[in-house]
């Protein structure tokens, strides 16, 4: 028993490589994410659901601006931005976009020291990357506001195609929800870690099951996936 | 004693060792993020435009993304069973953007021909 134990522990921790792996795993019967727990499993599932949500965002932007007949507004100018009497294209989206990077390289540290169980340096991490994340809510909102004020609006805009408007709020709503939701799980998580609900095991409110530190990485997931978006977002939405 | 042991220190280093990079690491690829980042600004700052733009945009998009996905989401330690049933499926995408290119081509064609308004 005590030697048989081991063996098998051994050869499920080391797949073959390649093809032959993927094959093996998909086909044994048992479980495909093998040493993938189904939470983390679940969240890469959903993520993928997502990653279509906003394929057809971008796929839907794509389509009206190639058959438009109306020049596109220029994106560089839109989003300028004069600070201290200089002309700055796009300043703002630049900074937007390293405070998103920013986050996630201290959600990534996060994760990691979560797993080392230093609950403070976890908790302070998480807090940090929450702070980022809102602040990014916050200049999406001032982003918002002014070209509001400016008379951009889901139907017209004041420099060409009408479908800018609504390819805007389209997506960099739906991108800023999905931010706000992030922001709030890390701070229910962040209140967790400083709680030491994961080295008590403490039920949780909602499920009444014990959580673990993997809760971090599987929250961090979700994070660096909306930095994803936003990569994607900044490049062919802003830069195009 | 030492046999009671050997199972969970067995089953421990596939978990250790994919979670234990150092910090050092995280703080590389945020550095290269910065980098790509800027670079990708610059692009717009100084006014590229045509192929040249539109290549180095989809490149530095290209290279971030694989970066964030590899090293902060730790794709690159996950067994290729869950990479590729993650990382395939997004490619059909790709398909839904030829598709949607035509589409879009055939629409405006439409446009200038019947509401040009001469």
């Amino acid at each position: 028993m005590n030697e048989v134990l081991p063996s098998t522990a051994h050869t499920e921790a080391r797949p073959a490589a390649g093809w032959p792996g993927i094959v093996s795993d998909w086909s044994s019967d048992r479980q495909a994410f093998k040493d993938v727990s189904w939470g983390k499993a679940m969240m890469w599932v959903f993520l993928l659901s997502d990653t279509f949500v906003f394929g057809s965002f971008l796929i839907a932007y794509m389509t009206v601006r190639i058959s438009t007949t109306v020049p596109w507004p220029n994106p560089s100018e839109v989003f300028a931005l004069e600070i201290a009497g200089h002309h700055l294209p796009l300043i703002l989206i630049a900074i937007m976009t390293f405070v998103l990077i920013s986050s996630s390289g201290t959600m990534a540290m996060a994760v990691n020291f979560g797993y080392r169980r230093d609950r403070r340096k976890t908790a302070m991490l998480l807090l940090l990357t929450a702070l980022l994340g809102a602040s990014f809510v916050g200049m999406q909102a001032f982003e918002w506001s002014k070209l509001i004020s400016e008379g951009v609006r889901p139907w017209e805009n004041p420099w060409g195609a009408a479908q800018f408007g609504s390819s805007f709020f389209m997506i960099t709503g739906f991108h800023g929800t999905h931010v706000t939701i992030g922001v709030i799980f890390l701070v229910i998580i962040a209140r967790k870690v400083w709680r030491g609900d994961f080295d008590d095991g403490r039920r949780g409110f909602f499920t009444s099951r014990r959580g673990r530190y993997e809760i971090v990485e599987i929250t961090g997931l979700y994070w660096h996936f909306v930095d994803l978006v936003w990569v994607f977002i900044f490049a062919l939405f802003y830069l195009w | 004693m030492s046999q009671p042991t050997s199972p969970a220190s067995v089953q421990a280093p596939p978990q250790g060792e994919a979670q234990h990079h150092p910090i050092r690491l995280y703080l590389v690829v945020w550095v290269w993020l910065f980098i790509l980042s800027a670079c990708s600004y610059l692009v717009d700052y100084f006014q590229l435009v045509g192929l040249l733009r539109w290549s180095l945009i989809l490149l530095f998009m290209a290279l971030k993304a694989g970066l964030i996905i590899a090293v902060f989401m730790h794709m690159a330690w996950e067994r290729l069973a869950l990479s590729y049933a993650i990382l395939l499926p997004p490619l059909v995408l790709l398909v839904f953007v030829g598709i949607m290119i035509i589409e879009a081509d055939h629409t405006l064609l439409s446009r200038l021909t019947f509401f040009s308004g001469s």
